[in-house]
């Protein structure tokens, strides 16, 4: 086993996750309440990384922080080196390709919150942002938990856009899905199969505990209406 | 004035409401009453700032509210459904708009008598129970206005009339004035000093409940307030403080309203009809019309006997009454009613 791979890769999936909550919310909170019309282009976009081959994503990932491109060179202006093949840079892809992992979830949670909580908290006095924390995101929290760990999860399995990114520097952007196919390539099938089977395990246990969790908070609320009925 | 509120909402390609609503400083309640889809509700969501304006202007106590956010308005909002947080336990669902918590909470507790209940989730109440709690939170931002969407809806018949002598009686006391929207002519006569009644996004009759009950000007509103008979009618000849009107092929006597009108809207109520068997000898009442049961419904506790006497007439009377008599389709009876039940509405109104 290759633990410099795993370490990477957690580090990684866990940078990816707490950002895209930062990140994810305030988006999700958007496309959920928007009333704007052309919405509908940036739920596109959101999208995106779902359908588009991840080394497209990846070569324009690249492309945008490349020396040619403004952002490129105003991050290492700032940085003192440039993103491509960093780890900083590898955290910016899996961001943009996690992207809909989250907001998707979080943004499907928020707007199933029923609109009368949201204005009684108004005609309370209460503000849109702290009605966002108080009511919203606690209604909220099963699709929230559902978006950090398919975040999470998502970007430990993820290869192209690493390889385009981040290149298979080790230690630095080589992660276990990339370490799979470098053992491959070296014919090491056994080592492949062990990092594989390991990858397949803990992908299943974490989906596994988020279905389970939501399945668990669902129970809760039916108990809790059965009491009422009662 | 506290309230002046001259309301104009459009909603693309739907419906277009307009009213004026006048609610004066002191402890009134003032019942916003109609059908479904009057616009009532969406009068109160505008008041409360939850809808912009299309055009006019809100003044709450000389000032301008159209661009003040909900947040700022000093109201109470009770929602149909109470909405009280899921999450949150009574006692948080109470303190959730204040600042200094604890004594505010034990206050409005006491006051509402959910003392007991604090502890407890909202999925644990009873119906009852969540709409003294949603009112011990909206009191517990002491707001100069109570609004309540449709406060008794969300009950079962049996607890409702419990909860609406409460509610009636809660009102009076706390000496906030108040906008009831409902549907219901007895929350209208139990909860209202004032009532506005509205119907398709206009306000039709403004009054005491009492008064628009017994003296409905128009058709419409005569209808909204669950007047089962509403027909038109033409006086014939006035004598000794009686007019005398033709209704269809037949005749019948009401209380002279005293107008130079021919045509009226004729409004009789159901309960005020008794069917018979035969021609009583000795009655008070003016009306006695011979007909024909055309149907018989359940309604309620009472049973609508649908009857054609020249027009179409309809009495609400009891079980025990239709057995009786033997109602059933095609029964010969008269339809007996005095000529102060009869109510007319000028058709130029």
């Amino acid at each position: 086993m290759n633990w410099q791979a795993v370490a990477t890769t957690l580090k990684l999936a866990s940078a990816t996750s707490i950002i895209l909550m930062i990140i994810g919310l305030p988006v999700s909170y958007w496309v959920a309440f928007s009333k704007w019309r052309w919405k509908f282009l940036v739920e596109a976009v959101v999208a995106l990384p779902l359908v588009l081959p991840p080394t497209v994503l990846g070569f324009y990932i690249l492309l945008a922080m490349g020396p040619q491109s403004p952002l490129g060179r105003r991050y290492e202006s700032l940085a003192g080196h440039g993103l491509p093949f960093t780890f900083e840079g590898l955290v910016v892809a899996s961001v943009l390709y996690s992207l809909p992992f989250a907001v998707q979830p979080i943004a499907a949670a928020f707007g199933s919150v029923d609109r009368k909580f949201i204005e009684a908290s108004w005609m309370l006095g209460v503000s849109n942002l702290e009605t966002f924390f108080r009511v919203i995101v606690p209604q909220s929290w099963a699709g929230v938990m559902t978006g950090l760990v398919l975040s999470f999860a998502h970007t430990l399995g993820e290869f192209g856009v690493v390889l385009m990114v981040g290149g298979n520097i080790p230690g630095v952007t080589r992660t276990l899905s990339i370490d799979i196919y470098d053992q491959v390539q070296e014919l090491n099938y056994s080592g492949a199969a062990r990092t594989s089977a390991m990858l397949l395990i803990v992908s299943f246990v974490i989906l596994s505990i988020v279905y389970g969790f939501n399945r668990k908070v669902w129970l809760f609320a039916a108990d809790r209406r059965h009491r009422q009925d009662v | 004035m506290l309230l002046i509120a001259d309301i104009d909402k459009t909603y693309d390609g739907g419906p277009h409401i307009q009213a004026s609503l006048r609610i004066p400083h002191g402890a009134s309640s003032t019942i916003l009453f109609g059908p479904s889809g009057a616009g009532k509700t969406t009068v109160l969501r505008c008041i409360a700032g939850l809808e912009k304006l299309t055009a006019g202007k809100i003044l709450f106590d000389g000032h301008e509210w159209t661009s003040v956010p909900p947040q700022k308005r000093p109201l109470g909002y009770l929602f149909q459904e109470y909405a009280l947080f899921p999450h949150l336990r009574v006692r948080e669902n109470i303190g959730y708009g204040v600042r200094h918590r604890t004594d505010v909470v034990e206050r409005v507790a006491a006051k509402l008598n959910v003392h007991e209940l604090l502890d407890r989730w909202p999925s644990e109440l009873s119906g009852g129970q969540q709409q003294r709690v949603a009112l011990a939170r909206v009191l517990a931002r002491e707001p100069r206005l109570l609004l309540l969407d449709e406060p008794l809806s969300a009950l079962d018949a049996a607890t409702r009339d419990h909860v609406r002598s409460e509610l009636a009686h809660l009102l009076r006391g706390l000496g906030i004035p108040a906008i009831v929207v409902t549907h219901d002519w007895v929350d209208a006569l139990t909860l209202g000093d004032q009532m506005v009644v509205m119907s398709a996004g206009r306000v039709l009759q403004t009054g005491p409940p009492r008064e628009v009950f017994t003296r409905p000007q128009h058709r419409e509103v005569a209808a909204a307030v669950g007047v089962e008979t509403v027909v038109a009618g033409r006086v014939k000849r006035r004598e000794g403080g009686l007019a005398i009107l033709g209704v269809g092929s037949a005749q019948l006597a009401a209380a002279d309203p005293g107008r130079e009108d021919v045509d009226f809207y004729v409004c009789i109520r159901g309960e005020d009809v008794t069917v018979e068997k035969g021609r009583a000898e000795q009655s008070s009442a003016r009306n006695h019309l011979s007909g024909i049961v055309v149907d018989v419904a359940p309604a309620g506790i009472l049973t609508k006997v649908v009857l054609d006497v020249g027009f179409e007439l309809i009495a609400l009377v009891t079980r025990q009454a239709v057995a009786d008599l033997e109602l059933t389709k095609g029964a010969d009876v008269f339809a007996v009613f005095k000529a102060s039940a009869v109510h007319l509405i000028p058709k130029s109104a």
